[in-house]
């Protein structure tokens, strides 16, 4: 049963170009044929909108479906999952269903944040956080263990979140000239990472590349500054 | 003979004692539970969560669960009768986004525990705020939500648990207090109806014996879990 939009039906996404978790959301409409109003949010000046629809957290992505907001992007994915059941996300077994949100909240809730430490740690501490980096991907690695993408043989629930360790992670290594994250140690995620963004829907929600290497740069410089 | 499901478990635990809750819903009661030493880990535990290496772990079969809240979406999808979840979906992703903020502060709760001076004092304000965003949320809305049916105990209350029974031993062991009646009158009414609840008084681990454990915890946390 395909549940396609009417007249009444409105959905609206409150997001920014750069935030992997704001673009995650635009694929998964995109993938499902979702027709969508996008809201581009400047995050210093957030509108009264955003903050009536997430005033728990104030931030994006915000997804409104016939005025109710949904916030939390991995619970928006499984909301726009429920609603629209053409080109699911979520496999239907519920076993595997769990294993996706494992693996969705572990990318999350660990890896980004061992990422993040691992980029801007020093001396010692770089070195067991950089460590603890690769045991993780290592888990991610051996998750795709010979198919072409975490979802199977194509794109799911996994590969959707993942998708900022496909684009988000070698652009801010550019920019920052580490070589942490290589095709030498991750063999298998590369391959994968060079399948995913093959896809022409996953390169429609990408951020423009000059623009985006552009953004980072100055994030890190920012970064830097402020940690003088 | 084996039997089919598996749970390891620590008696402290809250997350455990949400798949507790949870199978006992079910009607899943012929299960082996296994009491984990968490200061101490079996090899078990460490092969069949190595990502997190905690518990609970949830074995059905051949096939191994982890994270509490990803077990409860699967003891809910897997026996579907008295649902944990809501049928809608929105009400389904209200109470996904509800668990998910009260998990993000139990850290701040839990570090408020376990931490001294400034940072105990910062976390303990940080929480003060999120818990007043439940209480606020949560306000006109009688105890024992998002359940479908009647006497049944929901996903998000499950979530909610440490709010409305550790999280009082939590204050007391760890010298700090937040839930104060006048300020949190609709979470006090709901932890009233959720400890009196008779699925759920069956699974509460003893208020002493909590107290003495988290008192331990609070004052040897950075001894007994090299972070």
């Amino acid at each position: 049963k395909c549940k396609t939009l009417t007249m009444a039906e409105e959905v609206k996404l409150y997001g920014t170009w750069s935030s992997p978790f704001s673009r995650r959301i635009e694929l998964a409409l995109k993938l499902k044929g979702v027709p969508f109003e996008y809201i581009e949010e400047d995050l210093s000046n957030k509108s009264p909108e955003l903050l009536k629809y997430n005033p728990a957290h104030k931030k994006i992505p915000v997804l409104v479906h016939n005025s109710k907001p949904i916030a939390e992007s991995q619970v928006i994915l499984e909301y726009i999952d429920e609603i629209w059941n053409n080109n699911p996300i979520l496999p239907q077994d519920p076993y595997q269903r769990a294993m996706a949100r494992f693996w969705g909240k572990f990318i999350d809730e660990k890896v980004l944040a061992t990422r993040m430490k691992a980029n801007f740690a020093e001396g010692k501490e770089r070195e067991l956080v950089t460590e603890e980096f690769f045991q993780q991907m290592e888990f991610l690695e051996n998750e795709l263990n010979g198919k072409d993408f975490f979802g199977g043989e194509t794109i799911g629930f996994v590969d959707i979140v993942a998708i900022v360790v496909a684009i988000w992670f070698p652009l801010t290594q550019e920019v920052l000239g580490v070589d942490t994250f290589t095709e030498e140690k991750f063999p298998v995620l590369f391959k994968w990472i060079r399948k995913i963004t093959e896809i022409d829907v996953v390169n429609e929600c990408r951020p423009p590349r000059e623009k985006h290497l552009a953004y980072v740069k100055a994030r890190i410089e920012d970064l830097k500054s402020a940690s003088k | 003979m084996a039997k089919e499901v598996t749970l390891l478990g620590f008696w402290a635990s809250p997350f455990v004692f949400r798949v507790k809750v949870a199978l006992q819903q079910k009607g899943v009661v012929d299960y082996e539970y296994i009491e984990e030493d968490i200061f101490n880990k079996s090899p078990r535990l460490l092969e069949l969560n190595p990502v997190y290496k905690k518990v609970p772990v949830f074995i059905h079969g051949e096939k191994v669960v982890n994270e509490s809240l990803i077990i409860l979406e699967y003891i809910d999808e897997t026996w579907q009768q008295n649902p944990l979840l809501p049928r809608d979906p929105y009400q389904r992703a209200m109470a996904r986004f509800w668990a998910k903020y009260s998990e993000e502060l139990m850290v701040k709760a839990f570090m408020a525990l376990v931490l001294k001076g400034e940072a105990k004092e910062k976390n303990a304000k940080e929480f003060a705020e999120g818990l007043e965003k439940i209480e606020g949320e949560f306000k006109g809305k009688s105890g024992l939500l998002f359940a479908e049916g009647e006497g049944n105990i929901g996903y998000l209350e499950l979530a909610f648990g440490w709010i409305l029974y550790w999280l009082p031993v939590w204050e007391e062991a760890g010298s700090f207090q937040i839930l104060d009646p006048q300020k949190f009158p609709v979470i006090n009414e709901w932890s009233t109806k959720f400890v009196n609840h008779p699925l759920i008084k069956e699974n509460l681990p003893a208020r002493d014996r909590m107290l003495v454990y988290f008192r331990k915890l609070s004052e040897e946390f950075f001894t007994l879990f090299r972070a």
